[in-house]
């Protein structure tokens, strides 16, 4: 087993010089190595495309701690009780059967000289190119009163998995006309039309086993993705359940007391039951950690995706600011194939492409009434820039409705199938 | 039968006025004799009932797939909740080659290629659908010019390790499995087919807002390039 000799030696010469071998576990005698950091929409396409098409001439790993990877994307069906949570878990077996080296380990930090990423664990990985896909993190202070230590009581479930559990597991116990209450975010941030979808979602769980509860919302935002089909939505399906407060009525002047579960809209205080605080946004901290962010986010070139700071270090999906994109799984998993192309040619010499981007993003609002938004994007000197775009219009009939819902599915089947290779 | 006597009567005002109508459609009385092609399957007329596909009467402006009881495809139904009417342009290139505008159709039949036999069955067709006298000025009978793809966009080979790459934007959606649950597999597309759909698309024909969009960028030689790369994924 060379590889795990390879891997053995090179965590001991790692440790042992701390971090002073470049080369500590380059996975292929005179091989160009790509390391992905991140195993999500961009991260696990990207380390996908480059094994799958450089053909072995390309050394990939992949390093994402967790084992099993919950979509974030339809999580929000999972609380309206479409979807169990086994169908939104993926493992990394694909990946590793088409030649990924998968890693399970945290990232913690970048020398961009050495060209050495270093592993929780002990050790680092060297690499020729470097590719961040590391999601989001929260801004520290974003709302008053809430911190990660409070995300048990007031959850966030904004990163698929256990916190999408917990928010569920308090859905289903509030009592009788309960008051769920969101702390919507201000842009940008992942998945713009994913907070009132969860609304929705949460409005039809209710509807069926607590019909006089209450959500309320506070938005520092005056207007939101999809809104205007979002709030027929609601009026047609949850009539007199939803009350969204926008920033003209004070949304964004918001306060939270965990151990209290009251939330402060504009300086009037609310007793609620549930409370889904979901802070602004900031890039997955080993971009930050890398040195390749500007402010909360890291600016790419749109061609490539490779960073401002660093030819060598490339940021995908939500983490990268590139322009006119939104930040979803759809648009990582685009931004990972041109990525892809252009790291292949340039460790190989193959062919590059120009760069295309798309993205769409369905939503379901009640049972078979799904609706999307979705652009076509192009590379310019500036950033990635919309070409053409369309969204569902109001008042489309059941039928219509219906076969988005079911365009929707297709689609998740779709791009989990071209990310993990399943 | 006020229905019946207006058929007569348009029958009679058009062959009055020598044997075809004065309008983009062709001769509905050729059109006639060429509809027993269809009329296996297809009802048309005073008492038509559904048969194998839907009766015939009032196409001209109908919603594909929307005739009560009829006997239609998942994909029918699916593209006429998305916006597919029936009108000129489009039924020509529904006749022309069923399976290109609508994949997956149940009407078994391999399309007309000559472009006046088309026209004369529309033109025959036209006359069980309201309105007759306002055609062809205005929806739903307005009438395409450029139905026909040129046939140099047809030859063009494409380079498939482009249509590879061009391809994976593809796969965010379809299933490489080539699987069709909610949305249709595209692997094994035969390439005219393939081009043929895909300039529908781009041409706005064929409805789904998506696909519009995403052909709707694609230049003739990155359409062909897809061709050439889908046909032979397994």
């Amino acid at each position: 087993m060379t590889l795990n000799r390879r891997i053995f030696l090179g965590t001991g010469v790692a440790a042992a010089t701390t971090l002073a071998a470049p080369t500590a576990f380059a996975a292929g005698h005179g091989k160009p190595h790509v390391v992905v950091v991140g195993g999500g929409a961009g991260g696990a396409t990207a380390a996908r495309y480059i094994a799958k098409d450089s053909k072995g001439e390309v050394a990939v790993t992949l390093i994402e701690p967790t084992r099993q990877y919950y979509t974030c994307f339809f999580s929000n069906l999972y609380l309206g009780g479409f979807k169990e949570m086994d169908e939104l878990g993926h493992s990394y077996g694909g990946l590793a059967a088409g030649g990924v080296n998968v890693v399970h380990d945290w990232a913690t930090g970048v020398d961009r000289d050495a060209k050495t990423v270093a592993l929780a664990g002990g050790g680092s990985v060297a690499y020729d190119k470097l590719i961040l896909s590391p999601g989001i993190d929260f801004v520290d202070g974003a709302v008053e009163g809430w911190d990660l230590s409070a995300q048990n009581a007031m959850p966030h479930a904004y990163k698929g998995g256990s916190q999408t559990e917990l928010l569920k597991a308090q859905l289903m116990a509030m009592p009788q006309g309960g008051t769920f209450a969101m702390v919507a975010p201000p842009n940008p941030y992942r998945c713009p039309p994913g907070p009132y979808e969860r609304v929705s979602m949460v409005a039809h769980f209710l509807k069926a086993n607590n019909p006089m509860a209450k959500i309320i919302v506070a938005d520092p935002k005056p207007k939101f993705s999809k809104q205007g089909l979002f709030q027929e939505g609601w009026a047609n399906h949850y009539e007199g359940m939803v009350d969204w407060i926008g920033d003209d009525f004070g949304g964004g002047n918001v306060s939270v007391d965990p151990n209290a579960m009251t939330v402060t809209i504009d300086g009037e205080v609310t007793k609620v039951d549930v409370c889904n605080v979901i802070p602004a946004m900031k890039a997955g901290r080993i971009a930050e950690l890398a040195g390749v962010t500007d402010g909360n986010w890291a600016p790419v070139n749109a061609a490539d995706m490779s960073t401002k700071a660093d030819a060598d270090v490339y940021v995908l999906g939500d983490a990268a600011q590139q322009g006119d994109m939104p930040k979803s799984g759809f648009s990582a998993n685009s931004q990972a194939k041109v990525c892809a192309n252009a790291v292949r040619g340039a460790l190989t010499g193959s062919k590059v492409f120009p760069a295309k981007f798309s993205n769409t993003c369905w939503s379901l609002i009640d049972t078979n009434d799904g609706v999307k938004v979705g652009a076509t994007y192009e590379a310019t000197d500036e950033k990635i820039a919309k070409v053409d775009g369309f969204i569902s219009a109001t008042g489309e009939t059941a039928e219509l409705r219906k076969a988005t819902y079911e365009e929707s599915e297709g689609w998740y089947t779709g791009i989990t199938s071209d990310m993990f290779g399943a | 039968m006020r229905f019946s006597r207006l058929i007569m009567l348009s029958f009679a005002a058009a062959f009055a006025a020598g044997g075809a109508f004065a309008t983009g459609l062709g001769d509905a009385e050729n059109g006639a004799k060429k509809f027993r092609k269809c009329a296996s399957c297809h009802a048309i007329g005073e008492g038509a009932t559904n048969r194998i596909g839907p009766h015939l009467n009032g196409v001209f402006g109908r919603t594909a797939g929307s005739v009560p009881d009829a006997a239609y495809s998942k994909n029918m139904i699916k593209m006429g909740a998305e916006g597919l009417d029936w009108n000129a342009e489009t039924l020509d290139a529904y006749i022309e080659n069923p399976r290109a505008l609508v994949s997956k159709t149940w009407m078994s039949f391999r399309g007309i290629k000559k472009s006046q036999e088309r026209a004369d069955i529309l033109a025959y067709l036209r006359l069980f659908s309201d309105d007759p006298a306002n055609f062809p000025e205005a929806e739903p009978t307005a009438i395409g010019t450029d139905h026909d793809l040129d046939p140099a966009i047809l030859a063009l080979e494409g380079d498939p390790e482009y249509g590879e790459y061009l391809g994976s934007e593809c796969m965010a959606c379809h299933q490489a499995s080539g699987a069709s649950d909610g949305i249709p597999g595209i692997n094994n597309w035969p390439t005219e087919d393939f081009v043929v759909a895909m300039h529908a698309y781009k041409r706005k024909l064929r409805p789904h807002p998506v696909m519009q969009m995403m052909a709707g960028r694609l230049s003739d030689e990155e359409i062909a390039a897809l061709a050439a790369y889908f046909k032979d994924l397994e």
